[in-house]
């Protein structure tokens, strides 16, 4: 087959093959498709570790038109393995914008493709589900070469990606106001949003390796732990699991948000899943059952916790709720033990990019901190 | 919670005639509301005075009011009807402030019925200005430093320190009535001065500038339980200075980051819930600087608005619809998504399209007006396109608007340096000059600078005009530039101008390289789950989603952008063509480009393509849909002008027309055949001639004899039509008027002066006429038939006239072989009956004639379209068995002028006189048993409330005086101060009743003196009589006309009228006026 300079393809697990334009770094990028709905927010998204070992397709069509800043950065760089758009934008328009995506993306050599039917492709993974693809933006590869790749590489399900993305050495993120608390956040892909979050309110977050020892967070005399965000299967994770299930004893609150959120499913006895093609978009409604009121909320998983939705369900850190469920699928979105200090969220209150209704679960995580301080 | 089961009975406010500013956004809107409200078994009782609305059809409410919105018919109405809650949030302004009218007046009170949607204190607190401001900044927003002012004198104090140019905004009036921009201390004297007299409240608000600034709106919805979603995000192309509903707009906003624009929805959020809107749907607007991000709310509306019908088309998330189950007490998550099925209301819409909005303007209709855009809404109608991009969606929005002059072009007869200097000023056709002048070299820096128009925006142009640099350029056309062509929404005709070959030429050529677009899906959710309604746009993309079907179809070209001549009352007929069709077992598909009316309403057809009405567009789904399944034909008859232009050239391309045929439509709209259809029938026409030069032209007239009427061929709403008296004007009017020319002739006749005029609509079927409906008008001839007045059934003419009438219309229609729909326009002149016109096609009148004789013509004429006879229909009980149709009641129908709209660069208003060429942008209904209450019904609704008391200023014609003494008496006893001009206050002294002298305007010499214009301007008149003079004096009648219609004030032009505004006047003083619902008019 020919190759024009400027074609590029994105080839499917299951042998579908959409041709489009190179763009951003030229080579080829593999990992799982997913596609996001989000129509403002692709830094956030492509600086998410979250994304890590992802190909992300924008359902938006225009994307790049704000550029890229330095303080919209969810991470130190991009983490997304190739990206999808329909039309890039020619010209940059912002004021805060620093540089352009495109130079951005060949900054961190990631490949990218444009020019493509996102919607076909959208549709496609909606049917189909989701699975290994390849980006080919150079080379002479056949169709079925490429294929061929693809289905050689590691399937999401399965993945243990948290050491890829996590820090090395534990970092302190200061409070912005006072210091009235300090907590331990595992990063296991923390997006720079959640300690902004905390920090605003008057909490000192040290960041920490995910291989970090437990006995080192119970001897920390943190005032909480945090269980962060991040890429790959959970049901990968069980040291990290066995880690909190040790917190969960020691009383210390609990806050686990998305990746975090299933971990500390898994430390309570739940088991996870993987769902067809997750939920990626920050338009998400959200019923927090607590209140009975809906959160649009920001979301990005793969992965789901099965817990009883009906009434409590009893683990043997007693009685807990699922406390927020999705409104669309009515997927598990929230975990919350009635007696011990822990709770978690499978979507992103942190926002960045999205909607702040659920902010407030910072304030509750604050609150808790707060009741069990020195106890 | 489920639906509030206390609520078993609500009143529907509709939003009155169209306006500039209020249109038929609120007919779709309000239909919703009562859908949803008849869905929940709740009694809708419904007033609106419009009869071209879908809303007032007998079958979308329990109790139909085509009644004055006014304080005393809504309480004469809530007490016979004692509805539990008014829904005054679906009606625009005219509704809000009827409600906020009642409770001023304790009705709501009186009859403990309460409002729901936003209640009293909630649509202060959004309205007032103050009230706002402080809430704005209660929740950690900014507003633009203002200064409210009551008097002149505070206006020119505050504009001191806010520094000029200062923006002013009377409170409380719609579509920015009364609003501008004034870039000194004359300029505010004048827009100040008025905007005090358009507020009802004699308030207004002067405020900083931020012209230039980046303009957002967010459509924001809240339930009872708090929950609050942003359905859509709508981004103004033009930056601030301009009114947003004469903005070029795109959805979703495009320039902002994540961070931005969550700063955007925080304060909406906060906004809705700290006005405390309970539920239902509002919309925010919001500034930001594009320097520095600084972000200043503007304004919201407490209720649905045009934005929000936009909102909805845009994301297919229908806010009324919602709205009005919010109020009835469900909440967001109860209700489900009508496009996923299995989703809940409760989240914002995605898109992965683009839309832009583009507004259609009628300033040739007023040539005088002031062209700039403003704060004040200008524009009659608008266009809105899809696309995978913004340069499709931009394009294709573009040739929606099918105005000479909106598509792209790429021969220059201006300047870069001319067209950099006047893009400067906004108007109609700046973005087009955007586009020549990077075309030319510009850079996107220098018409930044000029424009503000944000540089993402016009390097997109840069990219169309890069793509047109090719096309003009390459060798030959080939696929892949082709391909690139049609991705950025070139249409085959922008691709042939550029390469001087034919449309035709290159649709061969691209069908030959099997380029045809694609149709996705609107599905609120960019793709994320499955969408059952098919509501689809073209796209020069991969993958199309039509699913294919089994029963044969009809396709129905809708009308296109709303403009003045062709409006809502076309989608009328359209809207019942797809019911009766798909109730008749076909499918509809329905396509149109206009995102306010209920025909693009998804719930309205089977399947909705959104759509510009091209042909080039329509022959594309016509393909994309025989590919589906079987298609039966295309009915062009009911759209207007739009779709009937279209007919022949997808007749030429082998689509089946279904009704009148194409040659049938020849034979009525080309004059040298009709003249032969008239001579083979022996009917009377009046003379007339073609001429293809003044010389030919001033032969034609000398030979017919003046006056004469003038006007190019194949025209609709009286474009470019006038009177002629001599030779000079004729002269005149050729050389500002036409383009004549071999391909346009100018068509001549004879004017019939002192005639009668009659509107006929009939239904033909090839064996049997229907006559629908005679409609005598009020005004004198030579008026547009669509600027009169006119009544239902005819005052003035016989038995035997009516039966010549019917013969002269049956000998018509069966010449001309129409199946459907014909309207026909007649003179009666000296007991003689003249042809004047015959149009093949839905009239502007056919939801007034359904309304008044309760038979629906629209949907009868679809059925004969798909094969039905008219004894069959009459066998269905579709249609009566008379031949005539009798209306219940007399039905007065009135026009409504946009005068108030336009001023001239010098800040007078428009010289506003009514001639054959149609300016009206709406009509009013009023329907009583007499034919005095019906006009004096008619009038109110058009002009407001009759004054119980005051000033009258009464000038008549003097073939009148005499007739009118007995009125003049009654209003003087009724203790009425009158005014009159010098004969008429002869003749009234004469008969002993004091008036005090005012002068003609024309008479006036000095400023010292008062005209009576000058009177009714100072607000010193509550009610106007001006009986026309005849053509000598028409300026001074039209201007006193014009000044009353500007300021609201109710103005009697007839006799008849004048008698009928007495007994209303008296009506409304003894007590109880009387109001009867559609449903008991007809009830036998």
């Amino acid at each position: 087959m020919m190759v024009n300079a400027s074609s590029g393809y994105l080839v499917l697990d299951d042998g579908t093959i959409f041709e489009g334009e190179a763009w951003g770094a030229t080579g080829e990028a593999f990992g799982e498709i997913v596609f996001t709905t989000g129509m403002t927010g692709y830094q956030e998204t492509l600086t998410d570790p979250s994304y890590f070992n992802q190909v992300v397709v924008m359902t938006a069509p225009h994307i790049g038109n704000t550029g890229m800043n330095k303080s919209d950065e969810e991470s130190r760089r991009i983490w997304v393995s190739a990206f999808v758009v329909r039309d890039p934008s020619p010209l940059v328009s912002n004021w805060r914008s620093e540089r352009s995506l495109e130079d951005e993306l060949n900054k961190y050599g990631v490949v990218g493709l444009s020019g493509v039917d996102t919607r076909a492709i959208t549709l496609h993974i909606r049917e189909r589900g989701a699975m290994r693809v390849g980006i080919f933006t150079k080379g002479n590869l056949t169709r079925e070469e490429m294929v061929t790749r693809v289905r050689n590489t590691p399937q999401m399900a399965g993945s243990y990606l948290a050491d890829s993305v996590s820090i090395q050495k534990s970092e302190v993120i200061p409070a912005e106001i006072g210091r009235d608390f300090r907590i331990a956040a595992l990063d296991l892909g923390i997006k720079s949003a959640t300690p902004r979050n905390f920090a605003k309110r008057g909490v000192e977050t040290v960041l920490l390796p995910v291989n970090t020892d437990v006995s080192e967070i119970e001897r920390g005399g943190f005032d909480g732990v945090f269980l962060s965000n991040g890429p790959g299967d959970p049901s990968r994770m069980n040291d990290v699991v066995a880690n909190v299930r040790s917190v969960l004893d020691a009383e210390i609150p609990i806050f686990g948000i998305c990746f975090g959120h299933q971990i500390l499913g898994r430390a309570l006895g739940f088991d996870t899943y993987k769902l067809r093609f997750g939920h990626r978009g920050i338009n998400q409604p959200v019923l927090n059952r607590l209140k009975d009121r809906v959160e649009i909320t920001a979301h990005n998983h793969g992965f789901a916790v099965e817990a009883p939705t009906e009434g409590e369900f009893s683990t043997v850190y007693g009685p807990g709720v699922v406390s927020h469920i999705s409104l669309n699928d009515g997927v598990v979105e929230g975990l919350k033990l009635l007696d011990r200090p822990a709770f978690s969220v499978q979507y992103h209150p942190e926002a960045a990019g999205g909607p702040h209704d659920a902010n407030y679960l910072f304030d509750e995580f604050v609150k808790m901190l707060g009741q069990y301080a020195k106890r | 919670m489920p639906r509030d089961n206390s609520i078993k009975s609500v009143l529907v406010i509709g939003s009155g005639p169209i306006v500039i500013g209020q249109a038929c956004e609120f007919d779709y809107s309000g239909t919703q509301a009562c859908r949803v409200l008849r869905a929940e078994g709740v009694r809708v009782v419904l007033v609106n005075s419009n009869p071209a609305t879908i809303m007032t059809d007998p079958e979308f409410a329990d109790a139909t009011y085509v009644e004055p919105i006014t304080p005393e018919y809504l309480e004469s109405i809530i007490a016979k009807e004692r509805p539990d809650a008014i829904l005054a949030t679906l009606g625009g302004q005219t509704a809000l402030n009827a409600a906020m009218k009642l409770d001023e007046l304790g009705i709501l009170a009186k009859y403990q019925v309460r409002l729901i949607g936003a209640d009293i204190p909630a649509i202060k607190r959004g309205e007032n200005r103050e009230e706002f401001r402080t809430i704005v900044e209660k929740v950690g927003g900014e507003s633009a430093r203002s200064v409210i002012c009551h008097k002149i004198e505070e206006c020119l104090e505050a504009a001191r320190t806010l520094n000029y140019p200062v923006v002013v905004r009377p409170s409380f009036t719609m579509g920015g009535l009364g609003s501008g921009i004034a870039f000194d201390e004359a300029e505010l004297l004048l827009i100040a001065g008025a905007g005090l007299q358009y507020s009802p409240v004699t308030e207004v608000l002067l405020e900083e500038s931020i012209i230039g600034w980046k303009e957002y709106e967010l459509e924001v919805m809240r339930d009872h339980k708090d929950n609050v979603v942003i359905v859509c995000s709508i981004e103004n192309v033009d930056p601030m200075g301009v009114h947003t509903g004469d903005s070029i707009t795109v959805a979703p906003a495009l320039t902002l980051t994540d961070v931005e624009f969550q700063k955007l929805r925080d304060l909406a959020i906060s906004i809705i819930r700290e006005v405390g809107v309970a539920t239902g749907g509002c919309n925010i607007q919001f500034a930001v600087n594009p320097r520095d991000g600084r972000i200043v709310v503007i304004e919201m509306n407490p209720r649905v608005s045009r934005s929000s019908a936009l909102a909805s088309k845009a994301t297919g998330f229908p806010i009324a619809k919602i709205a009005t189950k919010l109020a009835i007490g469900y909440s967001l998550e109860e209700i489900p998504n009508d496009i996923t099925e299995k989703t809940p209301a409760s989240f914002e819409p995605t898109l992965d399209y683009i839309v832009v909005k583009i507004p259609r303007f009628a300033f040739e209709k007023f040539p005088e007006a002031d062209q700039r855009l403003t704060t004040t809404m200008k524009s009659v109608g608008e266009a809105m396109a899809m696309g995978r991009s913004f340069p499709e969606a931009l394009q294709k929005a573009l040739r929606s608007l099918e105005k000479k002059g909106s598509e792209f072009d790429w021969n220059f007869t201006r300047s870069k340096e001319d067209l950099l200097e006047s893009m400067r000023i906004p108007t109609e056709f700046r973005l087009q000059e955007v586009q020549q002048g990077l075309a030319l070299g510009a850079s996107i820096a220098d018409v930044h600078k000029a424009t503000g128009i944000d540089p993402w925006f016009l390097a997109q142009i840069q990219l169309i005009n890069q793509l047109a640099e090719e096309l003009k350029g390459c060798a030959d056309l080939n696929q892949e530039i082709l391909r690139r062509a049609k991705r950025m929404g070139f249409s085959d005709r922008q691709i042939g101008r550029l390469r001087g070959i034919d449309e035709s030429e290159v649709r061969a050529l691209r069908w030959r390289n099997l380029i045809r677009p694609v149709y996705k899906t609107v599905d609120t959710c960019a793709g994320e789950f499955e969408a059952f309604t098919p509501y689809h746009y073209s796209s020069y993309d991969l993958t199309s989603e039509i699913k294919p079907r089994t029963k044969p179809a009809i396709i129905i070209l809708g009308s296109g952008p709303n403009r003045i001549g062709q409006g809502i009352e076309f989608d009328y007929s359209c809207v019942h063509a797809c019911f009766a069709l798909s109730e008749a077992g076909y499918e509809t598909i329905m396509i149109n480009c206009n995102p306010e009316t209920v025909s693009t309403d998804y719930d309205t057809s089977d399947r909705l393509y959104f759509e510009p009405l091209t042909l080039e567009d329509v022959l594309e789904v016509f393909h994309a849909e025989v590919a589906a399944g079987p298609v039966l034909g295309v009915i062009t008859q009911l759209g207007g002008q739009t779709p009937l232009g279209l007919a022949a050239g997808l007749a030429k391309e082998g689509v089946p027309i279904i009704g009148t045929s194409v040659a049938a439509i020849h034979k009525a709209e080309d004059r040298g055949e009709f003249g032969q259809v008239l001579k083979e029938t022996g009917l009377n026409a009046p003379a007339f001639g073609t001429a293809f030069s003044y010389i030919e032209a001033k032969q034609v007239a000398n030979d017919i004899g003046y006056p004469v009427l003038v006007r190019p061929s194949f025209v609709l709403g009286g474009r470019g039509m006038e009177i002629v008296y001599d030779e000079e004007s004729l002269q005149g009017f050729i050389e500002r008027a036409t383009e004549i020319n071999p391909e346009h002739p100018v068509l001549i006749d004879r004017f019939l002066d002192n005639a009668i005029e009659i509107d006929v609509d009939a239904l033909f079927d090839g064996k049997t006429v229907y006559l629908a409906g005679i409609m005598e008008h009020i005004e004198e001839a030579g008026v547009h038939s669509g600027d009169s007045a006119c009544v239902i059934p005819p005052q003035s003419i016989s038995e035997s006239m009516t039966m010549e009438i019917f013969a002269t219309t049956e000998k018509l229609a069966r010449a001309i072989d129409v199946r459907g729909l014909l309207n026909v326009q007649y003179a009666i002149s000296e007991g003689k009956l003249f042809v004047i016109e015959a149009n093949p096609r839905a009239s502007r009148t056919v939801p007034y004639v359904s309304k008044a004789t309760g038979v629906s013509l629209a949907k009868a004429a679809a059925l004969i379209a798909s094969g039905k006879s008219i004894a069959e229909l009459r066998e269905l009980e579709i249609l009566p068995r008379a031949s005539i149709g009798t209306s219940y009641g007399i039905a007065v129908k009135e026009a409504v002028l946009p005068w108030n709209r336009f001023r001239r660069t010098d800040g007078k208003n428009v010289d506003s006189t009514l001639g054959p060429e149609m300016k009206s942008t709406g009509e009013v209904m009023g329907i009583a048993p007499d034919f005095g209450s019906a006009f004096a019904k008619s009038q109110m609704a058009a002009f407001g409330a009759l004054p119980k008391s005051g000033s009258v200023f009464i000038s008549l014609a003097d073939r009148d005086k005499t007739q009118a003494v007995e009125s003049a008496r009654s209003l003087h006893e009724l203790g009425f101060k009158l005014y009159a001009t010098a004969g008429t206050q002869s003749i009234l002294a004469s008969e002993g009743i004091e008036t005090e002298l005012v002068m003609k305007h024309s008479e006036k010499t000095g400023i010292e003196n008062k005209s009576a214009v000058d009177l009714i301007e100072s607000g010193e008149i509550n009610l106007v009589i001006n009986t026309p003079f005849g053509r000598d004096s028409k300026k001074d009648g039209w201007f006193i006309r014009s000044s009353a219609v500007a300021r609201g004030i109710a103005c009697i032009t007839t006799i008849p009228g004048l008698k009928a505004a007495v007994s209303g006047i008296k009506s409304l003083r003894n007590g109880p006026i009387s109001t009867k619902s559609l449903q008991d008019w007809t009830r036998k």
